[in-house]
């Protein structure tokens, strides 16, 4: 009786025991889930706000058969870039854009006529209004609505097509907010790109001279080492780059500034070196032994065996440590925010200040009030990052899957 | 040339080559580890490490933000270690084949590669928004815990996949039950893998600042914490702000090189305490 209760109890423990490791080993997956829900539910925000700032709306004389303006040209008119109404395509008898601004209003009328509570603003508004048809308004929402009498543009949201093709990245503009991700896109491609290029020969040299050359007492160190460099904190990174490798390529190419893509690179590069050897070295010492005492017993020496043999063998697994480097590469953040200048602009060359993903999402998330369309553009980036990362780890996932295939 | 001396030839540049550009990347964390030690060394004295910083933060000390780091990095143990080594224990002895299973390794290396400011977003949406906690160190614990967690779990896997078989069908013969034969057999052999790991992931924690940036520190706080739900100040975002949008940045750069310093400190000790525990422990138990 006691033996059979001791063995129930026991039972029960194991079950619960059992249960417990379920629920922990389920955590990693609903967490991802969660993440998913959670940036993309905040990001997806922004295709629901509108071109023009929130609580603004662009307005124009009653008989201006202007229809739509993407945010680009909504900028280019404010900043007086556009200044006809033909480079719109729009056939008008005042051609010239004349814009009108809440402090362009004492211009048009006199001052002392406006009410002290500027309950007459609207109909003020839209006298001014009639009277230049050419002129295009941007004022706050309320005073378009009672005893307005002009033509309101509906601009409708922000849209996917504008979000990912827009070549300009200024979300304070005003008054139409500027969402292009393209130079943040590129920015970061760059960057990576470059770190890659620079990395992959000393990548696949060390991995090389670790699996095949390094005597034990050279292995014992070089371990440590690269465990070390990937230890370090990125921040450490960025403050060696800022103080060391930016002035160095100011001095070297000759540059205003040193802060550039180049510089970002080559942190990169040194961050991203550890992943790319570890990955490399193990996948070059999985190659059989059998394999390369073949190839050196029919005469060809230890380089041609590597190079003919150990590097096609491993092929694929240091193809994997490779993708992984470009995946921490574009992802790492306060490294790159510190030392490429942090220019939204296409870039051109890896000499210029370069933005990217993760650096904006870094550098503007503190400034950018919550739910507004710039806090979502910024998660957007977010989804953006996250997908890239899953797309890696699925390219990865199928180059090692392949390669289990080949050995079996 | 014929053939054979070129075939030397060919193997002697190769070989060189490689040697070379290994030392260049040796070289290289020496320099990094040497230009911040030489001039951070300079920076520490007690006060520096133990005072509230002075002036626009040109002048004192960087206490609060290695409390702030310290309270972090605890909190984020407490959340990380218990689950992720449960969750490896799952993985490696019970888990089976099946698609569950292919799907949750999946999903612990995804978790594993998304970018730290990934997390910062969706801890601040989560934690700091959602929940509530505001910038707080628990909002910035948990953020850094999820960003730990996979380390933990890999490295417990790993630990438990090194333990022979032989083991856990000697303890199963001898009719112990599977949890005694992981408390009992598996885990004591495995404990020092798991826990040279753990240190390692401590480090790595200790360092991040993209996922704290927007769950948990100031920009400059001259005081301690006194709950939970505290802003604080922490190293790197310290060393971040200090370095890049300070107050004085050129006045404030003996503090930026004392900051690194702490910084590279705490990796290389941790990393020297890992190192030697596993040449302890090797020496005492032999597992296989």
């Amino acid at each position: 009786m006691r033996k059979k209760m001791f063995r129930g109890k026991k039972y029960f423990i194991e079950a619960l025991w059992e249960g417990l490791l379920k629920i922990s080993g389920s955590v990693t997956s609903i967490i991802i889930i969660l993440i998913v829900l959670f940036l993309f539910s905040e990001g997806m925000g922004i295709f629901k706000k509108k071109v023009v700032e929130d609580g603004y709306v662009i307005a124009v004389n009653k008989n201006n058969p202007v229809k739509d303006l993407s945010p680009e040209q909504i900028k280019n008119i404010f900043d007086v870039k556009i200044v006809s109404w033909k480079e719109l395509g729009v056939n008008i008898n005042e051609d010239e854009i004349s814009l009108l601004r809440l402090d362009d209003i004492p211009n048009y009328f006199p001052e002392d006529q406006i009410a002290e509570d500027m309950s007459n603003l609207p109909q003020i508004i839209s006298q001014i209004l009639k009277e230049h048809p050419g002129m295009i308004a941007f004022i706050p929402e309320d005073f378009a609505k009672k005893g307005f009498s002009e033509k309101v543009l509906d601009l409708g949201n922000i849209n996917l097509k504008e979000f990912f093709g827009g070549k300009e990245w200024f979300p304070t503009a005003q008054p139409a907010p500027q969402f292009g991700v393209i130079p943040i896109v590129m920015g970061t491609l760059w960057v990576s790109l470059g770190a890659i290029l620079i990395a992959l020969p000393f990548g696949i040299a060390v991995s090389i001279y670790s699996a095949e050359l390094a005597s034990k007492k050279v292995h014992k160190i070089l371990k440590p080492v690269i465990e070390l460099l990937a230890g370090i904190p990125s921040v450490v990174y960025g403050f060696f780059g800022l103080i060391v490798i930016v002035p160095l390529i100011q001095k070297v190419f000759n540059l205003d500034v040193g802060e550039t893509g180049l510089a970002g690179s080559i942190v990169l590069a040194i961050m991203a070196l550890p992943t790319i050897i570890t990955i490399a070295e193990d996948a070059l010492r999985s190659t059989p032994r059998a394999m390369k005492e073949a190839s050196l017993a029919l005469g060809a020496n230890k380089w041609q065996t590597i190079l003919k043999v150990t590097i096609p063998y491993s092929i694929s697994g240091i193809t994997a440590g490779v993708v992984l480097g470009i995946g921490r590469a574009i992802g790492e953040t306060m490294a790159v925010l510190m030392v490429t200048g942090n220019a939204a602009v296409i870039p051109h060359t890896l000499l210029e200040p370069v933005r990217t993903i993760p650096a904006t999402i870094a550098a503007e998330l503190g400034e950018a009030p919550k739910g507004g369309a710039h806090y979502e553009a910024l998660f957007v980036l977010g989804c953006i990052l996250f997908i890239i990362t899953l797309i890696i780890n699925l390219v990865v996932e199928y180059i090692s899957s392949k390669n289990k295939n080949k050995v079996a | 040339m014929d053939y054979n001396k070129r075939k030397k030839l060919n193997q002697a540049s190769a070989f060189w080559i490689f040697r070379i550009m290994s030392l260049a990347v040796i070289a290289i964390l020496f320099w990094i580890l040497g230009f911040i030690i030489v001039n951070g060394f300079q920076a520490i004295s007690w006060d520096f490490l133990t005072k509230m910083p002075e002036d626009g933060m040109t002048k004192g000390g960087i206490y609060p933000a290695i409390i702030g780091t310290l309270c972090l990095t605890a909190g984020s143990i407490i959340f990380a270690f218990p689950i992720g080594v449960l969750s490896g224990i799952y993985l490696n002895e019970y888990a089976g084949k099946g698609w569950i299973v292919r799907f949750i390794r999946m999903m612990t290396n995804n978790l594993g590669s998304i970018p730290s400011i990934v997390f910062g977003l969706f801890g601040m949406s989560l934690f700091v928004n959602t929940l509530g906690f505001g910038d707080s160190i628990i909002a910035g614990s948990l953020t850094l815990g999820l960003l730990a967690l996979p380390v933990v779990i890999r490295t417990t896997e790993e630990a438990l996949k090194q333990i022979d078989n032989s083991y856990r069908t000697g303890s199963l013969a001898l009719g112990a039950t599977k949890l005694q034969t992981i408390v009992k057999v598996v885990l004591p052999m495995a404990f020092p893998n798991i826990i040279t790991g753990l240190i390692l992931s401590v480090g790595r924690v200790s360092g991040e600042t993209a996922p704290i940036m927007f769950t948990a520190v100031a920009y400059f706080l001259p005081m301690l914490p006194s709950s939970i739900f505290d802003q604080v100040m922490a190293l790197p975002y310290h060393l971040y702000v200090i370095s890049t949008s300070g107050t004085d940045i050129e006045a404030s750069r003996t503090m930026a090189y004392g900051t690194a310093f702490v910084l590279i400190m705490i990796v290389l000790i941790l990393n020297l305490i890992a190192n030697a525990l596993r040449r302890y422990f090797s020496n005492k138990v032999k597992t296989n």
